[in-house]
């Protein structure tokens, strides 16, 4: 087994919150494995998976401790120590993430898909072609809008801007995709291509994904992070956690009997 | 109670079309005299208040006389313009009028063109822009997406407070500082189309400025996160995101400017200088419509009361004008992005 990041002793604080949101967080991202990360509202999931590519920056005055590892070119960096902005635009290439709403951008389909690779340095006309033709077909999405790239992605449907975004952040092949509640926003029929594309996009990333529906956890994911009021409480494979809990109170959340 | 309620409102939005069209038709009636008089030349002639001789089918030479009216437009002018610099709150046609008052009077009339004006309103509210909505965006860009929000809210606060100063305060400080200031430095007098058009800019910097944030505020935050997300950069998402997702709120905001500058008078009466020329360099004094109504109603009357409302119609159709365009060019532009 092998880990595409690793969160070691990791505590957060938000600005000028006088206890930490996030306590002694150990947990392994494993390579090209789905890790969900379930719990009540306010436990600290989505500031965990917000930490894994700095994008909680944009509001100063975070304070990280412990280490957080990833994996760049086979030896482990400590993404905390980044401290240039463009060191985290490089992070931020290396770990994608996609939002519990769609996002498009205000501007075509091409240009929402292309978006990143002129960050990443793609130039090539071409070659960025290719890749946004690469990253939609890889988003199930290629056959629905090849004949309407030119068109504004405003006009998509929900569905289809969602998995515009995962075409988006897969464009630029990325090591880690983030999702944060991305079905939450979508009906039951997106919600099922949305799980089906994640599930496929393992192939190629690592994925960790937080997620408020715990049969979509127990369908999809490898492994599963059960966190309460900042701590977490227990982590294993995700058969283990949903079929024979270890805690009482994963058991408890799990069974519905809180959260 | 539902019924009172819906007839209350339906009232209060009739209203607005019915105040929007009386004021019309009741410029246009006092307009009409001017307007029947000069019709469209009125917009071309950059005569104000001239005196002029007119053709008589009496009149047996009638080369002669067409010669010696070419001769006294242009020496008219030349007095007018003397005149308006060395005191330009006197009544200058009355006084022409003793000057070259021959007896027959029956056969001189006054001839009024708004073009001075016109292109004066025009220039200035041009040259405010140009001034404003570059430092305007800047200081909107700053306050939302740059400024550590314990900076941007005291900014803010005082933004809006410039924004609800009186223009006259505007003016009186362009008059007695701005002014001398911008003749200093860039010559000409100390009241020129340049410090009008720049008093006006200042003016509704911080009003563009202000709307301008608010409308980039809306930006939902997990969009400008997306953004991040994929590796851009501040400007980048400034500018690919903000900018797009703002834009019709941005545009909005140019436009109330528009038409404030269109529109304003004090501010620019202390700086215009107030003189029926056309501007030859943008450092010289000249007039714009709104300026010539606040100055001239006192002391007129008959046609020239008549000519000042033509040229109320004119600033009237001018505004309304730049604002439906700009309704328009919105619509059509929301309709792109929602029809897909």
């Amino acid at each position: 087994m092998k880990n595409v990041m690793e969160i070691k002793d990791f505590y957060f604080t938000y600005p000028k919150a006088p206890k930490p949101t996030l306590k002694n967080i150990n947990l392994n991202i494993e390579e090209n494995k789905i890790t969900a990360l379930i719990g009540p509202s306010g436990c600290g999931k989505s500031t965990l998976l917000r930490s894994l590519n700095r994008i909680q920056d944009l509001y100063p005055g975070n304070k990280y401790d412990g280490e957080i590892l990833l994996k760049i070119n086979d030896k482990m960096e400590n993404i905390l120590e980044y401290k240039k902005e463009n060191k985290l635009i490089e992070l931020r290439q290396r770990v994608g993430m996609i939002f519990q709403k769609p996002t498009p951008f205000p501007m075509s389909i091409f240009d929402n898909v292309a978006y990143g690779l002129k960050f990443a340095g793609i130039k090539s006309k071409s070659e960025i072609e290719g890749r946004v033709e690469k990253a939609l077909q890889g988003a199930a999405l290629w056959s629905e809008v090849k004949d309407r790239l030119k068109e504004s992605a405003l006009g998509m449907s929900g569905g289809q801007q969602q998995r515009l975004c995962i075409a988006r952040a897969i464009a630029v092949e990325p090591e880690v995709l983030l999702f944060d509640e991305p079905t939450s926003a979508l009906d039951p029929i997106s919600t099922a291509a949305i799980e089906e594309l994640v599930v496929e996009l393992k192939e190629r990333v690592s994925i960790a994904i937080v997620t408020h529906n715990m049969q979509q956890a127990s369908r999809i994911s490898d492994y599963t992070a059960f966190m309460y009021l900042g701590d977490l409480v227990e982590f294993g494979e995700t058969e283990q956690i949903f079929l024979n809990p270890k805690e009482k109170q994963t058991e408890d959340y799990i069974t519905g009997r809180f959260g | 109670m539902e019924s009172v309620f819906k007839k209350l409102s339906l009232t209060s939005a009739t209203l607005i079309l019915l105040l929007l069209t009386s004021i019309f038709v009741v410029l246009f009636i006092y307009a009409k005299p001017a307007i029947d008089e000069f019709g469209l030349k009125f917009l071309t002639d950059p005569r104000w208040g001239v005196t002029v001789q007119v053709d008589t089918p009496k009149v047996d030479k009638q080369v002669a006389t067409t010669e010696q009216v070419t001769d006294e437009m242009a020496q008219n002018d030349n007095l007018q313009t003397e005149d308006l610099l060395l005191d330009d709150s006197s009544d200058n046609s009355d006084s022409l009028l003793t000057d070259d008052e021959d007896g027959s009077t029956a056969n001189t009339k006054e001839v009024y063109g708004g073009f001075v004006p016109i292109v004066g309103t025009v220039l200035s509210t041009i040259l405010a822009m140009l001034f404003a909505v570059p430092i305007a965006m800047g200081i909107a860009v700053f306050l939302s997406e740059i400024a550590h929000p314990l900076l941007a809210k005291p900014v803010g606060v005082a933004i809006e407070l410039l924004a609800a100063i009186p223009s006259i305060i505007y003016g009186m400080w362009g008059l007695f500082y701005f002014g001398p200031l911008v003749s200093k430095y860039v010559g000409g007098q100390s009241v020129s189309l340049l410090v009008a058009g720049l008093v006006l800019g200042v003016m509704i910097i911080p009003f563009m400025a202000s709307l301008t944030r608010d409308s980039m505020n809306t930006t939902p935050a997990v969009l400008k996160e997306s953004a991040y997300a994929m590796g851009a950069t501040k400007f980048e998402v400034i500018k690919d995101v903000i900018f797009p997702y703002a834009k019709q709120g941005i545009i909005g905001s140019i436009i109330l400017a528009l038409g404030r500058a269109l529109g304003e008078t004090m501010a620019v009466a202390f700086v215009i200088g107030g003189v029926f020329t056309f501007p030859k360099v943008v450092t010289d004094p000249t007039v714009s419509i709104p300026v010539v109504l606040a100055n001239s109603f006192a002391e007129s009357s008959g046609m020239s009361m008549s000519a000042l409302f033509y040229l109320a119609v004119v600033l009237f159709v001018l505004s309304f004008a730049v604002i439906s365009f700009a309704k328009f060019y919105f619509l059509r532009n929301k309709n792109e992005i929602f029809n897909k």
